[in-house]
């Protein structure tokens, strides 16, 4: 693919003015990302376009935003891969918007406490892995990148502003799962409630738009599963 | 309870239309949109069933006009639809609520096309007993 000329429609808000969108035109390789293109148009066209970013390889999640209608990472979603002649560039949905491009993800990183921010976890090895003296035991990220790009694409957090969301319920079943010596009872009973857990309708699409294979979705119905297990076991009279 | 802290004005949040803005989105989404819809499309069936019901209480003649109303083939093509509403949403409605305890989690997909053949079967069945009937 050689380069080519793609129209831009990026969504402009500045506080206190009216949303709107405004078209650039900007040159593109193959190798363009949305996320360079957008630094083009900054630098060469409009250096009042605010947009957030920082690893240029997904592992920050901070340049999580809508490209044609999908939540994406602008640094990994090639422009010319999307074939379409105009590009629609939208800020993250659910979440306040602060300007352009950019929305405050100060409540979605705030649902995440009440988990424990399990950010990270034991590592596994394979059977037949040959480890290092010493290293036996170590820690390593989990795969939740925070980039909130879940909670935009849920079409129950679309309707219900107290929905915890899928990123900090997934949270939730990565500390039930793995308590570390914490009492899963706390977080369970976090989940367990109309704006909880059970507000789910089991669209999938979180589990979808996820870059990082966290599978909101799923830990959602796991949560759902391990509840529905103790209550039955209530019945049963086991506490 | 996490309250929602609004520092700024603005927030894009489509409220109901979320449910049915089904651009760009996946499968879990189409079905989780055709299931909210069906199932308000029900509800006025139910509305609309009691309201017809009550054509019985004035008198013999508006029954009977209604009766001829419904032997039309628009009107049978409308049993057809009702049939379609009712198939998806209870099959769809098997998988959610598997999958909502737990059960097939993995296999959403597949299971949502095993029960929506079953859905499609059931459907002609339907629609040709519908319009097969005689005119009673």
């Amino acid at each position: 693919m050689a380069e080519q000329t793609v129209q831009f429609k990026v969504f402009r808000y500045k506080q206190g003015e009216r949303p709107s969108y405004q078209t650039y035109t900007v040159r593109v390789d193959p190798r363009t990302t949305v996320l360079r293109a957008l630094e083009q148009i900054r630098q060469e066209q409009d250096g009042t376009l605010a947009f957030r970013h920082s690893c240029f390889h997904a592992s920050c999640g901070t340049c999580g935003m809508k490209v044609n209608g999908r939540e994406v990472l602008a640094c990994v979603t090639n422009v010319l891969e999307l074939s379409t002649s105009e590009v629609i560039v939208e800020p993250l949905d659910n979440a306040p918007l602060i300007t352009d491009l950019v929305v405050d993800m100060g409540d979605f990183y705030a649902r995440y406490q009440p988990a424990g921010m399990p950010m990270i976890r034991e590592s596994e090895f394979l059977p037949d892995s040959q480890v290092p003296e010493g290293v036996e035991h170590h820690m390593r990220l989990e795969n939740c990148i925070e980039c909130g790009l879940c909670l935009s694409a849920c079409p129950v957090a679309g309707s219900d502003p107290l929905y915890l969301g899928p990123a900090a319920l997934a949270a939730a079943w990565r500390m039930v799962e793995e308590p570390r010596g914490r009492d899963p009872a706390t977080v369970l009973a976090w989940v367990d409630h109309e704006h909880g857990c059970w507000r789910c309708h089991a669209a999938f699409e979180c589990s979808e738009v996820c870059p990082s294979n966290v599978d909101p979705a799923g830990a959602i119905m796991a949560l759902r599963r391990e509840l529905t297990r103790r209550k039955i076991g209530q019945l049963f009279g086991k506490r | 309870m996490v309250q929602e802290r609004q520092t700024y004005g603005l927030i894009r949040r489509k409220g109901a239309w979320s449910w049915l803005d089904v651009r760009g989105r996946r499968l879990g989404a189409w079905a989780f949109a055709l299931n909210r819809l069906t199932g308000l499309g029900l509800v006025l069936y139910l509305v609309i069933h009691l309201l017809v019901l009550s054509l019985l209480a004035q008198g013999e003649s508006r029954w009977n006009d209604f009766i001829a109303l419904a032997k039309s083939p628009a009107f049978l093509f409308l049993d057809v639809v009702l049939f379609f509403g009712l198939l998806f949403h209870g099959l769809n409605g098997i998988r959610v609520a598997l999958v909502g305890m737990g059960l097939g989690v993995e296999r959403h997909k597949t299971l949502f096309w095993v029960l929506m053949a079953i859905g499609a079967v059931l459907l002609l069945l339907s629609a040709w007993k519908v319009f097969s009937s005689p005119a009673t």
